[in-house]
């Protein structure tokens, strides 16, 4: 089987997957990180939301071959160490998170907005296509406002 | 009933410990219990119970040397914020600092009350979480008064310490030996008198937030159980089909492929990864044979339901009438974590994880699903990604056990989003016949006959088996309207059903969902007949003092009758419910009519005591997205026989771009014990952006989702 690298929230890893395995099983099932979660495997419902090389991807729909080399951050390295990412500061200041099993994503989604538009306006937040089961779309408006202050 | 029974003296008592440990019963709505017992009847003396109290059907709480107070929940968290309000409460009365309080979810149990549903767990916890913890607050303060030869009576507690009038203080950690011998305490053990809180009522943020948001919170698919596989299951094109016969050669061949095996729902693969696992799936070539619906779709539905729905009789003589006809549409729960289940079943033992919201039901069903007694399986409850009345059901779990049985290994089973969605549950399209007969100004007859879709016993394979029998599809329950939140004169109304082998659940506010959606409609067209406000009509016609109440919060907040655009309009709507009452006020742009945006929503809720605000204002929010999506746009299609949406690219569940642009929730200060919460708001959003749609386009809305 074929091997893979890249850089995986800070870290070199290496894995032996086929070519065409998406970059999420090969997150949860080869590495266990878990954080990225299915929700669709369609790149619809985006709750596996994380970044290639600081751009938001899907890994349920990115095969582990397009990540050679490259450098992939899942929710779990987003913070700083213990220093929380300003967006999930705004996380936790404004509550927002009900289940939480789409909040990896929303969080992964807001942070790529904030990191091309420092300062969006409504009609920004509203392009983004993560599905919120729980409703909790009003929280995470106030969030992503909130933190594009703090950043 | 459940605030009945939380206002009774509940008795609580310590159980023998080297640490402090204290119990009391949980009491339960008996007519939504699970299991065939109710844990504590209705007729039944607290004393009694005491009598056959086991740890089984308490509320235990302890108190560990790591200065940790650990109780462990019979109910799940699923978004609901119920493992905050426990902590809480817990830290409400033992003056124990928020993040000292652990609330692990309990396995499933033998006896009592593990149901968590219908919108009770903070009402049936809100008695028994508070005594507990006072109980225990008074043993901790009688310890330190012997260590230190103080009157109990001087010592004060705080941040999880016991205090000294000198400034000494213990934790509740190095007290929790010796308070475990103490049988009487010296201080009264009675909860706080509500104008003492300082922690219930207090807006929290989620004690599990921060695992949130940094990814670590835990559900069934992120378990490491040792050697338990991932595992797909492939299923017929059409609802209840079956497999004549499979040719699994290709997929054993695959690379990764560790079993296939035949189950009553399909062919299930278990591999080395979901990626292994789902190449292999389609790998598999299977002739099925259709279901039992094959050659049903909507119309033929629509029209047997229209034909199902009892007749409303006779209006009052010289009355005017104001009718319609209402349908909505199946809706699928579609939780953000589909159905996932870990097993591992041996011949002699069994152990499941997965998240339930009838964690005992699913015990006994999985026990007998795989031939075991009832004591060899262990049912452990996870959180779920969310519910809204799917996880009464257990159709995963029964089938992960079979699957690992049949593959003599431990499984991770996964149901795809399309499975989710393609073979439910869903909770039940329906039709509605709502006819206001008014008089000389007034409404003097209401009647609202309804038909709904029911789950025959046709079904069979995982769903059937996955049924939580008390409380499946509840369909001929009484009509909301019977409560008689308007004066209406005489309210009358009978439902009827059409029995289709579909996989049914009860879906967040269950009947009150459509039934009272549709009142409220009809209460708008009323108001219009009149020549009234539908805010004035309301008032006027409602008959509770709180609804009101709630109602004219709203109009005031939300500015009601202000001057909008063409295309615009306000909606409102009320509903009571679970002991508790909520009005909603919608902003609609209706300028495309094809594509409407709610643009901002105003609600106002009495549900007696906010145990934490916040979360319910979360609670809120959930169901105005709820309203908004059921009405405008989110529903399931059938064609001959088979589920027509497969993801959240056809189910149009309400993105961020159809989310109020402004979310206002107003609490009403109130002493009263918790009333239920969780599913109240759903009704008055659904209703207030129908009417809020009504009043920009001009139209009558009358099948739902609008958009469809």
């Amino acid at each position: 089987m074929p091997s893979y690298s890249f850089v995986l929230n800070g870290k070199p890893v290496t894995v032996e997957a086929p070519p065409d395995m998406p970059l999420l099983w090969v997150l949860r099932d080869l590495l266990h990180v878990t954080g990225p979660k299915y929700g669709c495997g369609v790149g619809v419902c985006r709750a596996c939301t994380s970044h290639l090389d600081g751009d938001e991807i899907q890994p349920c729909v990115v095969p582990v071959a397009d990540c050679t080399g490259r450098e992939v951050t899942t929710i779990e390295g987003l913070a700083d160490g213990d220093k929380l990412h300003p967006v999930q500061e705004a996380w936790l200041d404004q509550d927002v998170a009900q289940c939480g099993f789409c909040q990896p994503g929303q969080i992964m989604a807001a942070a790529a907005l904030l990191k091309k538009t420092t300062r969006p306006t409504d009609a920004d937040i509203d392009r983004i296509e993560n599905v919120c089961r729980c409703g909790t779309y009003c929280r995470i408006r106030e969030a992503i406002k909130k933190a594009s202050q703090n950043i | 009933m459940a605030r009945q029974l939380s206002r009774r003296k509940f008795v609580v008592y310590s159980l023998a410990a080297s640490t402090l440990t204290v119990a009391a019963p949980l009491g339960c709505d008996g007519s939504k219990a699970e299991g065939a017992e109710p844990a504590v009847p209705a007729s039944r003396r607290p004393s009694e119970v005491l009598a056959r109290g086991t740890d089984e059907e308490m509320l235990v709480l302890e108190v560990t040397a790591a200065n940790k107070v650990v109780v462990r929940l019979p109910r799940v968290e699923v978004g609901q914020g119920i493992t905050t309000a426990a902590a809480m409460l817990i830290a409400e009365e033992l003056d124990a600092r928020l993040v000292d309080v652990h609330i692990p979810l309990a396995d499933a149990r033998a006896k009592g009350n593990q149901y968590t549903g219908g919108s009770n767990s903070v009402s049936s916890l809100y008695g028994p979480a508070r005594e507990l913890a006072a109980l225990a607050r008074a043993k901790l303060v009688t310890a330190a008064a012997r260590r230190w030869h103080l009157p109990a009576r001087t010592l004060r507690t705080k941040d999880t310490r016991v205090f000294a009038p000198d400034g000494r203080s213990a934790t509740f950690g190095s007290l929790t030996a010796s308070a475990a011998r103490i049988r009487r305490p010296d201080v009264p053990s009675r909860p706080k008198p509500a104008s003492r809180h300082r922690v219930i009522g207090r807006p929290t943020t989620r004690i599990d937030a921060r695992d949130i948001v940094t990814g670590k919170a835990t559900y069934a698919g992120d378990l490491a159980v040792a050697g338990a596989k991932p595992t797909v299951v492939a299923r017929p094109p059409t609802l209840g089909g079956k497999v004549v016969s499979v040719d699994d050669r290709a997929a054993r061949a695959m690379p990764g492929v560790h079993a296939v095996v035949r189950i009553a729902g399909g062919v299930a693969v278990v591999a080395e990864s979901f990626h292994h696992a789902f190449k292999a799936k389609d790998a598999l070539r299977i002739k099925w044979a259709p279901g039992p619906l094959a050659s049903l779709s909507d119309a033929a539905i629509r029209s047997r339901l229209r034909a199902a729905v009892p007749r409303l009789g006779r209006p009052p003589r010289g009355s005017a009438q104001t009718q319609g006809e209402f349908e909505f549409a199946f809706v699928s729960h579609a939780p953000m974590e589909v159905l996932t289940a870990v097993a591992d079943v041996r011949a002699d033992r069994a152990e499941i994880w997965f998240s339930s919201q009838t964690p005992m039901d699913a015990r006994v069903s999985i026990a007998s699903a795989v031939g075991l007694p009832k004591a060899k399986v262990k049912v452990h409850v996870l959180r779920g990604g969310g519910s809204f009345g799917r996880r009464l059901n257990y159709d995963a779990a029964v089938e992960a056990a079979l699957i690992s049985k049949a593959a003599r290994r431990p499984v991770k089973l996964m149901w795809s989003r399309g499975d989710d969605i393609r073979h439910g549950r869903m909770r039940p399209a329906s039709h509605h016949r709502i006819r206001a007969s008014h008089a000389r100004g007034r409404v003097v007859a209401f009647a609202h006959s309804a038909a709904s879709v029911s789950e025959s016993d046709e079904l069979s394979g995982a769903s059937a088996q996955g049924r939580a029998g008390s409380v499946g599809a509840r369909t001929a329950s009484p009509l909301p309207s019977d409560h008689g939140l308007y004066n209406f004169g005489r309210v009358s109304g009978t439902s009827g059903s059409v029995e289709l082998a579909m996989p049914l659940g009860a879906w967040r506010s269950v009947d009150s969902g459509t039934m009272r959606t549709a009142e409220e409609i009809i209460v708008d067209e009323v108001a219009e007949a009149l020549g009234k406000d539908p805010v004035a009509f309301r008032r006027t016609t409602l008959r509770g003092k709180a609804v009101r109440a709630v109602l004219d919060k709203v109009a005031t907040a939300g500015k009601w009758g202000r001057a909008m655009p063409a295309g615009q309009a306000q909606g409102v709507a009320v509903h009571e419910e679970y002991g508790s009452c909520v009005a909603c006020l919608v902003e609609l742009d209706a300028t495309d009519p094809k594509n409407p945006r709610v643009t901002k929503v105003v609600m106002a809720a009495d549900v007696g005591t906010a145990v934490n605000p916040r979360g319910l204002e979360a609670q809120l929010m959930g169901t105005a997205i709820d309203g908004i999506s059921t009405v405008l746009q989110a529903g399931i299609h059938i064609d001959r026989g088979a589920v027509r949406e497969s993801s959240y690219a056809d189910f149009h569940y309400a993105r961020q771009r159809h989310a109020p642009l402004r979310f206002e929730a107003h609490l009403m200060p109130s002493r009263r014990e918790p009333g239920g919460a969780g599913e109240l708001g759903v009704p008055a959003a659904a209703g207030a952006v129908a009417n809020a749609y009504a009043r920009a386009t001009g139209s009558q809305p009358r099948r739902f989702p609008l958009n469809f």
